[in-house]
């Protein structure tokens, strides 16, 4: 295969008789700051072919939103496209003037956001909003309504009339999305692009966004752009993908080959910092890579990724390498790239051994905890659960599952409904964190998802890890020093990140910043409430493979609550399911994982888009999460069930929390041995119906 | 909804009641005596206290604010002590006239600081934005006196363009009411030039930078219509209770307007009333002023209501 | 994913940062990222750089002098009074004429900056301490507290606070002090209101409740935690009262409430002459009144500037 067109497209598009909807040849974006031109995107080549998928896959500062900004001429004031060339259905939009601009915008190129309720217009109606792109296609009003709330209907909203009187405010996340989309997709545009569309949705509403997203791009024939970060969401979505670095593409190709065999050394580092299953913290350690971002604008003499690539040579220090091709329509930005399957791994993969011999007794309990807000909102409702010494509990549940609030309760920073029970070792704890005693507040401490919002960025580095030291831990003069000290070198911290304020750390170290302020005191229990989720993918390893250490050396529990289920699959021991403020199960690890489990489980795991492939069957629940202030009756999940009985006890009694088995809990009518059948295939028990 | 008109209105009504408390009492902690700043130094003290007594300010404080309030709920405002008749009458002649300016003044700056405002806004960091900006800012800076003083001079006395008091006289018609207004309605109309302006740029600002201007012109709207279509209605939004906000700001600007153009308005009455001591027409005065006030902001808050879907419709799930 | 935002701007979060700015744009705003113990400094300097802050400067510190030396460097003494060169036009001899008492205006003008700028910068300072502390406490306990000193503010703020101030000053008198309190106290409910709103704009911030977690006090949250982050609101407060006590000043003496003759007052002065207006005699209000106009247009100046360069 010739040079030239490899380096064009990863290989030849395939084809019809039409031109490709999207061809990019050595774009280079350009941000000017302070009088200064710093480069956000450099030679990036790739094309779409009409109907293909195609992802876009980068961590933060790679430069994959400025791309889709560029191709729209959407950029901010101080960028332009510095050098290259867009064809867009065979138009040139830099080439292009304001009314011709707008009709491609109107007619050609769609674009889909992340936050899909500021996407639209709040003092709008929805349905006018929808409408607007059809007059702007040529409809008259009345036409365009009505062309408007047909749309709604192809993008499965069920009742449209309704829903096009609503304003966006009274939308829920995936239902907004879903208008986006039709906004997009009403006048059959050549190219959607969507940018993290569905970064900010629960996973159950996720994969129906995914799947209507999939279904609808056969049916319009539509070319797609896919940008994210998650690189399972691309493997789902995507025939192609392109893997961006620092502004470079560094590798591209069909997406399965591409995840299942990378060939340039930052997408196999990439690949191994996401647990996969299979792995557990006990045995292996994520791996890393070593190193920060360039800054932007950085004078460029070699390869981008050298400074943090394990297999880099002078070589690659002096030359930026071209692209090669490493197989069937791949190509790889590297001198190397076919040692890069033996890149050798930054972080060692075992775990140190295991200092204690796994969960002891209980430390935390709750019981019938519940949590109405002021205006009927039942966050939590009768919860009983109780956390081991020295385990990782997994908390998991999408929006309104009340998981934070537990967290809020926990540590008596909401306070819980009267008749609640909140213990630490057995001693009640006061419901208010305020009136707790220093020992207590000292037991108990949190990192949090945002570092920007959880560190004071007044406060320097010093001051924000020596607080606890001493409220809590009551240390002063050389005890003081010494422990602070110990503390940086436990989280990887040097001397001169003291000094800093947390608005001049990325993000990886500032949540660090925010472990050893959390551990400065020597708690008990930690509560980690999605601490890598606002992290890179490579930062994230980090992080977890420090809490994880973390744990081993102060032997502590985690209450480790997150939506991405395959970090909770790898750091938990045991894990609980909430839906509505319920627990609907409680158990090992591994088999609320693989099963049998709870109806609802089942459909969180598999709507979770996987690394490791597809799963076999894949149940879709339908609809939106209920809203918490009016949960269903009965047993709460029972609207979405896909294993609802016939019977009508789902509708009318709400199940107890059984256990089933030693150890796991379930809050399902059906009982184990059957979903045992039904879930997993197994032959039924050969003596005679138990079920 | 309901719930919440019932809420604002339960707090309006305490803002109003404390606003009686505040204004009674600071009344009374003016110094001097009504009866002998009535009679003058000369008359003898029995007959200070004999008036003080017909005039009901030897009762006690309680009494007298349960009775002043009983009063004005009646619409009995009080008797003023230098006219000897009942207040209420001089109030409302003052606030109509007040009423007057002030609208005037409205009715030129609204329009003219919400497009300055979404002009700097539409055209921010470039010369059109730091002029607008500034000249807003340097503008209402200048107090109401000094721009009044030299309107007079340059327009009454140079020009001989415009009268220069602001009284038309009994009787006269509209268009000449408007004639005398008019320089008295430009000092005001400076001051909250700047400040309209600054309010109506953020919020358009904001507008801009949002994710639903950018869906918008990625729809492939023109310009304008984005702009007038998409942005204005959320931009304007906070200026609205800015503007309500203003009329308080008004009213106190317009003690010195109307004391440099003589125009018998609630700040002259105000002021004179201060003056003389004349303790119920003050009170009344000030009243007058602060109801004004706080129902204005009710009014903007209604009208934010009805221009703001989110507060309107109750937030509903599907 | 936080970090997704700065993606727009093709840059990322580093370590050590590199310098960030928000900028707003037709296209949406660039994210740049800034490194705070540098960004004094390279605000400091950004500062000094605009024209606007240094001519606001400027004016204010030639005020400045001529209040602290004004006594020594006037040509004339401004109480001396010659009744038989008043209401004499500028000339060589009075670059800004006389008055109705022969006394030179262009002394009058400059020992008349004394008052004025001894009573606002300590009436907003006043003003400002006392707010600050009113919106904390309203911010951060909310509830019952907010709500009912929230109704007092709106009461008190229903009456224009010229009319306010003169009638304490009726009541408590004109003495430099007196003003200084009262003008402060007047101030107060205002700059408890923003205050208050940048409490609010914090509160649901995470560190608030770290703070929590580890037994800190209400005070040690208001003061240590957030007051520190809203400093930059207090500072911009701060300079816009700052333009408003001017103005206030000039009013009340203006009305006759502020600096009583014949102590030279811009104000004062004013109201003093305001009648020879008609008879001709221009010089005698219009350059007092372009004082007050330049001090608090250089005063406004200031203000925009620090704004500026906080939002940059």
């Amino acid at each position: 295969m010739s040079k030239l067109s490899a380096e064009m497209a990863g290989g030849t598009p395939e084809t019809g008789s039409d031109s490709p909807a999207l061809v990019v040849s050595h774009m280079d974006v350009t941000y000017k700051v302070r009088d200064q031109d710093r480069l956000a995107l450099r030679d990036v080549s790739f094309s779409i072919a009409r109907g293909e998928s195609y992802g876009l896959v980068g961590e933060s500062g790679s430069g994959k939103s400025t791309a889709a900004l560029a191709l729209v001429r959407y950029l901010p004031r101080n960028g332009r496209v510095s050098g290259g060339t867009i064809l867009i259905n065979g138009q040139d939009p830099l080439a292009m003037g304001n009314a011709e601009l707008r009709q491609l915008r109107a007619r050609t190129v769609s674009m889909v956001y992340q936050e899909p309720g500021r996407a639209l217009n709040p003092s709008i109606r929805v349905g006018r909003q929808i409408a607007e792109v059809f007059e702007l296609a040529g409809q008259s009003s009345r036409e365009a309504t009505q062309s408007a709330q047909d749309m709604l209907g192809r993008v499965q909203i069920s009742d449209p009339a309704r829903v096009m009187r609503r304003y966006p405010f009274e939308l829920s996340g995936g239902m907004a999305q879903r208008v986006v989309i039709a906004m997009a997709l009403a006048v059959s545009p050549s190219l959607l692009i969507l940018d993290e569309p569905t970064t900010a949705l629960d996973a159950t509403v996720e994969a129906e966004v995914l799947d209507l997203v999939a279904a609808l791009r056969q049916e319009f024939d539509t070319s797609v752009l896919f940008i994210s970060h998650n690189l399972a969401v691309i493997a789902k979505m995507c025939d192609r993908v392109g893997v961006l670095y620092a502004g470079e593409l560094l590798e591209q190709g069909p997406a399965r080959q591409v995840f299942d065999d990378p060939r340039h050394p930052y997408t196999v580092g990439l690949l191994r910092c996401i647990p996969r299953r299979g792995q557990r913290k006990d045995r292996d350690r994520l791996d890393t890579i070593p190193g920060f971002l360039p800054s932007p604008g950085h004078t460029l003499t070699g390869c981008v990724f050298a400074p943090r690539c394990a297999l880099a040579q002078d070589r690659c220090r002096s030359e930026s390498p071209p692209f090669f091709d490493v197989g069937d329509l791949r190509t790889a930005r590297c001198f190397y790239s076919d040692q890069a399957p033996e890149l050798p791994r930054a972080t060692p993969s075992s775990a140190p051994a295991l200092a204690t011999d796994g969960p002891g007794a209980p430390i935390v309990s709750v019981e019938k905890l519940s949590k109405t807000f002021p205006g009927g909102v039942q966050a939590l409702a009768g919860v009983d659960l109780t956390v081991l010494r020295g385990e990782t509990l997994g908390l998991v549940g999408e929006s309104g599952s009340g998981k934070t609030t537990l967290a809020r309760v926990l540590l008596g920073l909401t306070a819980p409904d009267p008749g609640s029970v909140v213990t630490l070792e057995d001693k009640p704890l006061n419901p208010q964190a305020r009136h707790r005693p220093r020992e207590i507040l000292r037991a108990l401490q949190i990192v949090f998802q945002n570092p920007d919002s959880a560190l004071n960025r007044r406060h320097s580095v010093r001051s924000l890890i020596s607080r606890p030291l001493t409220r809590l831990a009551g240390l002063s003069g050389a005890a003081l020093r010494d422990r602070l000290a110990e503390l940086i070198a436990s989280v990887r911290l040097e001397d001169r990140h003291l000094a800093l304020r947390p608005g001049q750390l990325s993000g990886g170290l500032k949540q660090r910043v925010a472990i050893a302020r959390a551990f400065g005191a020597r708690p008990d229990v930690v509560v980690c409430d999605e601490p890598t989720s606002a992290l890179d993918v490579s930062v994230q390893a980090a992080i977890l493979n420090l809490l994880a250490d973390l744990q081993q050396q102060e032997h502590a529990t985690y209450l480790f609550i997150s939506h991405d289920l395959g970090l909770v699959r790898y750091l938990s021991d045991r894990i609980v399911v909430l839906y509505l403020g319920r627990v609907m199960e409680v158990g090992p690890a591994e088999t609320v994982f693989t099963g049998p489990h709870h109806p609802y489980t089942e459909a969180l795991f598999s709507a979770v888009p996987s690394l490791d492939g597809q799963r076999p069957d894949r149940i879709r629940l339908h609809g939106d999460i209920p809203s918490a202030a009016d949960p269903p009756g009965g047993c709460v999940f029972h609207t979405r069930c896909p294993r609802r009985l016939s019977t009508g006890v789902c509708e009318s009694t709400e199940p107890p929390l059984l256990e089933e088995e030693p150890g796991h809990l379930i809050r399902c009518h059906i009982p184990i041995t059957e979903l045992r059948q039904l879930q997993l295939n197994e032959p039924a028990p050969s003596q005679g119906g138990s079920a | 909804m309901a719930m919440f008109l019932l809420r604002r209105l339960g707090l309006m009504i305490l803002t109003l009641w404390i606003l009686s408390l505040i204004v009674f009492f600071a009344g009374q902690i003016l110094p001097g005596d009504p009866g002998r700043a009535i009679l003058g130094p000369f008359a003898t003290s029995s007959a200070v206290q004999s008036l003080d007594h017909t005039l009901g300010v030897d009762r006690p404080l309680l009494t007298r604010y349960l009775s002043w309030i009983g009063g004005l709920l009646h619409g009995n405002f009080g008797t003023s002590y230098t006219y000897r008749t009942a207040v209420e009458p001089f109030v409302r002649a003052a606030l109509i006239n007040s009423v007057k300016l002030a609208a005037l003044a409205f009715v030129i700056v609204v329009p003219l600081g919400i497009i300055g405002g979404v002009i700097a806004a539409l055209y921010v960091g470039r010369g059109v934005d730091r002029t607008i900006s500034v000249t807003g800012l340097s503008l209402s800076a200048i107090p109401e006196f000094v721009t009044g003083i030299v309107l007079i001079v340059i327009f009454g006395v140079e020009l001989k363009a415009l009268p220069v008091t602001a009284s038309a006289g009994a009787g006269a018609g509209v268009f000449d009411q408007f004639r005398h207004l008019i320089l008295p309605a430009i000092p005001l109309v400076l001051i909250l030039f700047g400040y309209i302006a600054r309010m109506a740029r953020a919020g358009t600002i904001e507008a801009l930078n949002s994710d639903y201007a950018r869906t918008a012109v990625l729809k492939g709207l023109p310009r304008t219509t984005v702009i007038r279509r998409h942005i204005l209605r959320n931009s304007l939004l906070p200026t609205i209770t800015v503007i309500a906000t203003q009329t308080g700001y008004l009213i106190g600007g317009l003690v010195v307007v109307e004391t440099l153009f003589n125009y018998q308005g609630i700040g002259n009455l105000i002021f004179k009333a201060a003056q003389a001591k004349d303790f119920a027409m003050l009170e009344a005065g000030v009243l007058a002023i602060g109801v004004v006030y706080v129902v204005a902001t009710l009014v903007a808050d209604l009208l934010l209501i009805a221009l703001n879907p989110r507060l309107r419709v109750g937030v509903s799930s599907d | 994913m936080t970090d997704t935002s700065a993606d727009a701007g093709g840059a990322a979060p580093l370590e050590p940062g590199e310098p960030f700015s928000s900028l707003p744009g037709a296209g949406g705003p660039v994210l740049i990222v800034a490194t705070p113990q540098l960004v004094d400094r390279a605000r400091w300097r950004l500062l000094l750089s605009r024209p606007t802050f240094l001519v606001g400067a400027a004016i204010i510190l030639f005020w400045v002098v001529c209040a602290i030396f004004g006594k020594s460097f006037a040509p004339y003494n401004p109480l001396a009074q010659n009744l038989l060169a008043n209401n004499a036009g500028p000339s060589g001899a009075h670059w800004f004429g006389t008055d109705q008492l022969g006394r030179d205006v262009l002394s009058r003008v400059i020992v008349g900056a004394r008052v004025i700028l001894i009573v606002t910068p300590l009436a907003t300072i006043l003003g400002t301490v006392l707010g600050t502390a009113l919106g904390l406490v309203m911010g951060y306990f909310g509830g019952a507290t907010d709500l009912i000193v929230g109704r007092l503010i709106e009461a008190v703020l229903a009456l224009p606070f010229v009319i306010i101030a003169f009638l304490f000053v009726v009541a408590v008198g004109s003495s430099t002090g007196a003003l200084i309190v009262i003008i402060g106290f007047v101030f107060t409910p205002l700059i408890a209101r923003t205050v208050r709103a940048a409490v609010l704009s914090e509160r649901h911030l995470d560190y608030l409740s770290s703070a929590r977690l580890l037994g800190e006090s209400s005070a040690r949250i208001m003061f240590g935690e957030i007051l520190p982050n809203i400093m930059p609101t207090i500072l911009v407060e701060f300079t816009v009262r700052l333009g408003y006590a001017v103005f206030a000043v000039a009013t009340l003496s203006f009305l006759g409430f502020g600096v009583q003759p014949p102590t030279p007052d811009w104000g004062s002065d004013i109201a003093a002459n305001y009648s020879g207006l008609l008879a001709g005699y221009w010089w005698q209000v219009l350059f007092p009144a372009l004082a007050i106009a330049s001090l608090v247009t250089a005063v406004n100046l200031i203000t925009d500037s620090i704004e500026q360069v906080l939002n940059a």
